[in-house]
């Protein structure tokens, strides 16, 4: 048992363990911050494989700006102080049921099938790496899947001011 | 020649006054109306005139024969090569009489109608379906084509139902109407039937073809019609039946003729126009028009059209003399001189002298129109200053309506059969007809004759004599368009029995010399004349001799009256066997097992879609569940069950 | 234990997608469904990622995905905190049960 299992072992528990208190939690700002603590668990796994960049991304996205996002939405719909409702028993016992057996189910599939990994030589996902691949336009590039995401980054910015927009009241 | 354009007028220009009055007839004043259909009745009536007097006196003979001249067919409905209903205007002696007929009678009418429709506010309606009338009796009666025939034969009797039934706030006349429209309806599907018997076996529908066909003895068409039999009786006689079977409804004859009398209820110009100079008789035009067939293949037919032809003759007389409304009168005393012209054509044959029942047939159609017509509006004139269509409330009229007068005891002696009026030379005819092939109708005939004579001048008496008149009707007696076409037709009453019918129409189309058989008429005037002094002896001064005589009749006298309990026979087999027996399954089959079907149809439809409406139930996390479900399921089904 | 490999990750992924899909069906509140998907899109991108690792390391694909995810998570995360707000204005609730309008 080394240092890297204990690690690994450790960001998976901190990553399930915050999940789960995140959906059962009856309070919703503890909810998000649960998340955060899922988020960052991610953040360390991708840490822990060794794909630094996207651990940063991963930070500075998810944690930085998706979970302050939900943090400043429950202020804005004034969501902060009072418990959530729940659903009857029955129904999370469903819920439950389903989410394990799907769990299971897929867990049989993954254990039975075995990954053949190649043999060819590993490329490092440094950064000049990444963007030199990325950018490029040749056979492995994805030049233009970069570009169509910026334009649906900005689809996304008009839209959301759109449906946000506090329209001015005409009658007063 | 004749030119297509104008005859295409004569047909065209009552159409036209149909639709003109029809549309905007209500933007228009009720006399600009009236005039606008008479107008264009006057100019088709002068240019019928004119067509008819070229027909007979220019172009027609050809030879010594009259010929059937087809002026114009259009392709209509092609079937295969052989059979198609066309379109077209065929004019021959009897086509080109009965256009004279038509429209002069229906401008009488129309100007008849300008003063005793006066005040009416649906008058430009009137008018249109007067139009409509004119141009579907016009149509029938130069069709070439015999579907052609059929189509404009139920327009008139569309035009018919829509006339009599113009007061449509009075209940009795909508059920008169309803019944006239169903009764000829039944009987047009005999004519149906026939048509399609006739043109299966003919191979045509055209009239010339048809009728060549089926009287030559070696054409294939006959010799199948003849041999192929049902119930023992050849398709050619059914076939012919059947067209009869037609005949008789539009015609009145016994027994379906129920719905005549009730057709009174209609404006009585419309009764002079319809139910007696044209519509009624076009039964006994569709006989003379198919004529050679009956005549040289259905000799059995013919016998059985002069059977109920004289019946109907002697029946209707008899209940005329019973009845007590003036237009019943007249509308039995129509079915009795129809029935005359339809056993006249039953007892003729075919050519030279044999044809002279053909002949008297159609010269009796042509006085007829004349003097029925002319009776009709007569005794509109005497309503309309009565304001009673009861003859007991009539009486003494005749210093009070003279020109009425004077026209209707014309007409009554044209119609009784005494020289020199229309109506004897006519009748003689026919009376010599049927002397000369058919005794027993002969005498039918004589016993008729006299009895029409009895129950016109019983008319005749007890409306303008029997009552010292009484002065306080506040009217005169109707100005110019009630009286112009009285003498008119008047004069029309006397003057066309002197037209030597014979060298026009006959049925060969050769000319045939009728004469005058001095010692043949003395009979029938004496039996009339004997009539009319009955008549005179019992109603020209009130007395109680009538009423002890049908007293004395007793149940003969009682039946007469309710009309022999026909229309009670006709209530009874309708309701009790037709609606009990076929309706009323028919009706539950309808609303029980068709509807059922399509309303189960609807209503599982329905349930289904009730049932599986709660899929979308509007929460996203059940979508979410139905959605994880099929996944799963999906992947499953691929996995583990169609491995390939 | 071997070291954590391929399987370890795709459990760990597998029971974060599984979670977020429990969270995503026993929330009434929008926002803690919102925090379902997250959770579930993060796992997505754990596969890839592993994917790209232990499979195939000669090309970057898999991290690719995972930016493009990442990109797309976050419009689509500011684009539903939008609608929740028009929401929340429109009915001053953001429980899912006022929300069901589309029924039949």
């Amino acid at each position: 048992m080394d240092g890297s299992q204990i690690i690994f072992f450790m960001l998976a528990a901190l990553t399930l363990v915050s999940a789960v208190l995140s959906v059962t939690t009856r309070q919703i700002f503890r909810a998000a911050i649960f998340l955060l603590f899922s988020l960052i668990g991610v953040a360390g796994l991708y840490f822990w494989m060794q794909y630094e960049f996207i651990a940063a991304v991963q930070i500075v996205v998810y944690v930085g700006g998706i979970t302050v996002l939900i943090i400043f939405s429950i202020f804005l719909t004034q969501q902060a102080g009072e418990k959530l409702a729940v659903y009857k028993a029955g129904r999370k016992l469903f819920a439950a049921l389903a989410s394990f057996c799907a769990f299971a189910f897929t867990m049989l599939l993954v254990f039975q099938h075995s990954f053949i990994a190649t043999n060819k030589p590993t490329v490092l996902p440094t950064v000049k790496n990444i963007g030199t691949q990325m950018l490029s336009t040749d056979q492995f590039g994805y030049a233009l899947p970069f570009e169509l995401v910026s334009i649906l980054l900005l689809a996304a910015m008009v839209g959301c001011i759109i449906i946000a927009i506090r329209t001015k009241q005409v009658n007063s | 020649m004749p030119n297509q354009t104008l005859l295409l007028l004569i047909m065209a220009l009552p159409a036209l006054s149909f639709l003109l009055l029809g549309l905007t007839g209500r933007k228009m004043s009720g006399q600009v109306a009236a005039y606008v259909g008479t107008f264009l009745m006057l100019i088709a009536t002068v240019i019928a005139f004119q067509t008819a007097y070229g027909y007979f006196f220019e172009y027609g003979k050809s030879g010594d024969v009259y010929q059937k001249l087809v002026v114009m067919q259009v392709n209509w409905l092609q079937f295969n090569d052989q059979l198609s209903i066309n379109m077209g205007i065929l004019l021959d002696p009897i086509s080109a009489m009965m256009l004279v007929v038509v429209t002069l009678v229906s401008l009488m009418v129309h100007i008849y109608s300008i003063a005793y429709m006066k005040g009416d506010p649906r008058i430009s309606i009137y008018y249109a379906f007067l139009g409509l009338f004119t141009f579907s009796m016009l149509g029938l009666v130069i069709a070439t084509n015999i579907f052609q025939m059929y189509i404009f034969w139920e327009l008139v009797g569309l035009s018919s139902f829509l006339l009599i039934g113009y007061y449509y706030n009075k209940p009795a006349a909508v059920a008169a109407c309803k019944k006239a429209f169903i009764v000829t309806r039944f009987a047009d599907l005999g004519f149906l039937i026939g048509i399609l018997i006739l043109s299966y076996y003919g191979e045509s529908l055209d009239f010339n073809t048809l009728i060549q066909h089926l009287t030559t003895a070696d054409d294939a068409g006959y010799q199948a019609a003849v041999s192929g039999s049902f119930l023992g009786i050849s398709a050619l006689t059914w076939g012919l039946a059947l067209v009869f079977m037609g005949g008789a409804g539009k015609s009145a004859m016994f027994p379906l003729h129920i719905w005549l009398p009730d057709a009174m209820e209609g404006p009585t110009p419309v009764s002079a126009l319809i139910h007696a100079a044209t519509m009624v008789v076009a039964g006994v035009f569709l006989v003379a028009r198919l004529f050679p067939v009956f005549a040289l293949s259905g000799q059995l037919v013919l016998h059985f059209v002069g059977t109920i032809g004289a019946v109907s003759a002697v029946f209707a007389a008899i209940i005329a003399c019973t009845q007590t409304d003036i237009k019943r009168i007249l509308a039995y005393s129509t079915m009795s001189q129809i029935g005359f012209m339809m056993f006249a054509l039953g007892v003729s044959g075919y050519g030279g002298e044999h044809g002279l029942g053909y002949t008297a047939s159609m010269f009796h159609l042509f006085t007829h129109a004349m003097f029925k017509a002319l009776l009709f509006l007569g005794a509109g004139a005497i309503i309309h200053f009565v304001h009673s269509n009861e003859m007991t409330e009539m009486g003494g009229l005749r210093k009070l309506l003279p020109v009425t007068h004077i026209c209707f005891l014309i007409a009554c002696l044209a119609i009784s059969g005494i020289p020199p009026f229309a109506g004897f030379f006519s009748k003689e005819e026919i009376l010599l007809a049927a002397w000369q092939h058919n005794k027993f109708i002969y005498w039918i005939a004589i016993v008729t004759s006299g009895l029409t004579a009895f129950y016109m001048f019983r008319l005749y008496f007890s409306v303008f004599w029997n009552k010292p008149g009484s002065p306080d009707h506040h009217h005169d007696e109707g100005g110019g368009p009630i009286l112009f076409p009285l003498i008119v037709l008047s004069i029309g009453a006397v003057m066309a029995g002197f037209i030597p019918f014979g060298k026009f129409v006959s049925s060969d189309g050769r000319e045939l010399i009728t004469g005058f058989h001095l010692n043949f008429s003395i009979l029938p005037v004496s039996v009339a004349v004997i009539g009319i002094v009955l008549a005179m002896i019992l109603y020209k001064k009130e007395n109680g001799k009538p009423a002890a005589i049908s007293n004395q009749l007793g149940i003969l006298y009682r039946s007469a009256s309710k009309k022999f309990y026909i229309d009670e026979i006709y209530q009874f087999v309708t309701k009790k066997i037709i609606f009990n027996l076929v309706g009323r399954p028919a009706a539950w089959i309808d609303k029980n097992i068709v509807d059922g079907l399509m309303n189960g149809i609807g209503n599982s439809t329905t349930f289904i879609s009730g049932s599986i409406k709660s899929f979308q139930s509007g929460k996203i996390q059940l979508y979410a569940v139905y959605f994880l479900a099929a996944a799963i399921g999906l992947a499953f089904l691929f996995i583990y069950i169609w491995k390939q | 234990m071997s070291t954590p490999g391929l399987y370890h990750i795709l459990f760990i992924s597998t029971a974060l997608f599984f979670i977020g899909v429990y969270g995503f069906l026993t929330r009434r509140n929008l926002i803690t469904m919102l925090m379902g998907i997250e959770l579930i899109l993060n796992s997505v991108n754990l596969n890839f990622v592993a994917f790209n690792k232990y499979l195939w390391p000669h090309r970057l694909d898999g991290l690719f995905f995972t930016l493009f995810i990442v990109a797309i998570a976050a419009a689509e995360a500011a684009v539903a905190i939008a609608i929740i707000i028009n929401l929340y204005r429109n009915h001053r609730s953001i429980d899912v049960e006022d929300v069901q309008s589309m029924k039949y």
